[in-house]
């Protein structure tokens, strides 16, 4: 599976570049499911980029084969949660610990590259110290301009808001200090009257 | 000089009125019979046209202690409509001593500010406040500096961070907005909060405003205009509460049109703030119905042909597509054909 090539769209909505080896510097790598190929071909670039590399490894879905090919390349660390709510205190302590220099790779869907870089702009990493690629699913991250909440995983558009019910259209404009798009109610100036929801498309 | 503060509210009951005093230096945004975007920047400062909201530095009118009380509401629903990041403190003192300083000196009769090294005393006569705090000490304020002094100043308030050649919302006071969240947009930069705005973009105007912006000097300010058009006087046009409002704007008609369907422009203006070298960006938004507006006929002859002659685009931005053909019916009865006169100010 490939790196998702998205259409383009308004200067707020983000890209990912791909990952790309800055050779032995220390680093966080964190991947989910698909995304772990993108850390093994990384790897496979330039195997230095492991040697001070702690990696934080979500299989979601992935098989252990996957996870064992990781180990093999000899992070630093090695880390493996179910999920980013459960790992997220421990790769937030990394983040903290991180020396100036520390680059971070992250690999797999919007709603995982959104969550781990808004935690590690706010632990103070620079936007240019973070390699992101896309890998799986087009599902987003929304956040709910209303009452605030976060709807994980969203494919259609509108949508349902998890927290207040309220029915909001996907925004492309997003925020990285969230690290989600904005959803915005659909059927605000026409109560009742929501559109056909359609799969969201990258 | 004396200002009669009007009792009059801005949601609700909607008893928000201009006085005759109020419509006559309302600041039109159109100065000729079209409109698209432009880098429309103009010094700010001392010395503006006598009597017009361009006077004075921070404009203070009939409207002040409403629009306070009305932002109080707004706050107390929803704390995050003021947000500074950690490094934006400095800014916020910044921004206090300019509103403070300009305040005392262009209104002597409704504020003073008197200093004693870093003990300052604040007097705000028009809502009956008094503070005696210690400049950059900010333990001895009720709360944050930027949120104390923008509970006392019309208008919401973005205060931008400047680094890495680009300016960043890193601050604001936001509850009269022209449907943009402040707590969406903090952190972002120049393009990435301007994102959503059509065709601005590929114009370059957003490229020229930034190197216009980066270069503000100290002592120097700028202003704009910008407009829009809002259904009632609602200063609350945010999208947290677009559910709240929204339906508001399905209600007008061809009677009501010249009663609730308003004219709503921001005065703009741009300060390089001394310490912090951030940038303070007042966003002032007054309203006038279109009523009112049309008392005014040069007003209303361009009004009517710039709603007519507007890119669709624009007009789904600005949110009046749906009621813009009920809007240029009204207004093309004011419009006789006759040439308009340059410039933004009514014929004397």
């Amino acid at each position: 599976m490939r790196a998702t090539e998205f259409s383009s769209s308004i200067p707020s909505r983000p890209v990912y570049a791909g990952l790309r080896p800055h050779g032995a510097l220390p680093a966080l790598m964190l991947a989910e499911g698909a995304g772990g190929e993108a850390l093994a071909e990384l790897a496979g670039a330039d195997p230095s980029v492991m040697r001070r590399a702690h990696l934080f490894w979500i299989p979601a879905g992935a098989g252990p084969g996957l996870a064992a090919r990781l180990r093999a390349l000899g992070p630093a660390g090695y880390v493996e949660g179910p999920d980013y709510a459960a790992l997220r205190p421990r790769f937030v302590r990394a983040l903290a610990d991180a020396h100036m220099g520390t680059r971070l790779y992250l690999a797999g869907d919007e709603g995982l590259i959104g969550q781990a870089m808004a935690d590690a702009l706010a632990a103070g990493m620079p936007l240019e110290a973070i390699d992101a690629e896309h890998r799986g699913g087009i599902a987003r991250r929304m956040q709910c301009v209303h009452c605030k909440g976060i709807t994980e995983n969203v494919t259609t558009d509108p949508f349902t808001c998890a927290h207040c019910g309220l029915n909001l259209f996907v925004r492309d404009h997003y925020s990285r200090r969230i690290g989600a798009f904005q959803g915005v109610c659909v059927d605000a100036e026409t109560p009742g009257q929501v559109p056909e929801p359609q799969e969201i498309k990258p | 000089m004396t200002i009669r503060f009007n009792d009059e509210t801005f949601r609700d009951d909607y008893s928000f009125r201009n006085s005759a005093e109020a419509i006559r230096r309302f600041p039109f945004p159109f100065d000729k019979d079209d409109y698209m975007y432009s880098v429309n920047m103009e010094p700010h400062g001392t010395g503006g046209r006598a009597g017009s909201v361009f006077e004075k530095r921070f404009d203070v009118d009939e409207h002040y202690v409403a629009e306070m009380r009305d932002r109080a509401i707004t706050l107390a629903g929803d704390p995050l409509r003021c947000q500074s990041l950690p490094h934006m403190e400095l800014a916020g003192w910044d921004l206090l001593e300019l509103i403070m300083q300009c305040k005392a000196e262009d209104y002597p009769e409704l504020f003073q500010l008197h200093r004693d090294g870093d003990r300052w005393h604040w007097i705000n006569r028009p809502l009956g406040i008094e503070q005696r705090f210690t400049f950059l000490d900010p333990t001895t304020l009720p709360c944050g500096p930027l949120e104390y002094i923008t509970r006392q100043a019309q208008g919401d308030f973005a205060v931008l961070d400047q680094r890495e050649g680009n300016l960043w919302m890193d601050a604001g006071m936001v509850t009269s907005q022209a449907d943009w969240s402040l707590d969406f947009d903090i952190g972002m930069n120049f393009f990435e909060w301007h994102a959503p705005v059509p065709k601005a973009a590929e114009m370059g105007i957003f490229q020229r405003a930034l190197k216009f912006l980066l270069a503000v000097q100290q002592g120097a300010p700028s202003r704009r205009l910008n407009w829009t058009m809002t259904v009632n006087p609602r200063l609350d046009t945010s999208p947290e509460n677009y559910h709240l409002w929204g339906p508001e704007k399905r209600t007008i008609t061809p009677e009501n049109v010249g009663a609730k369907q308003y004219l709503r422009v921001e005065l703009q203006s741009f300060w390089r703030l001394p310490r912090s070298n951030a940038l303070a960006f007042p966003i002032r938004c007054y309203l006038i119905a279109l009523e009112d507006l049309v008392t005014v006929p040069k007003w209303a002859r361009r009004l009517h042909r710039v709603i007519r002659d507007l890119p669709d685009e624009l007009a789904d931005y600005k949110g009046f597509a749906v009621n813009r053909q009920i809007i240029i019916d009204y207004l093309a009865q004011f419009d006789d054909g006759k040439p308009t006169s340059p410039g933004i100010f009514a014929d004397d």
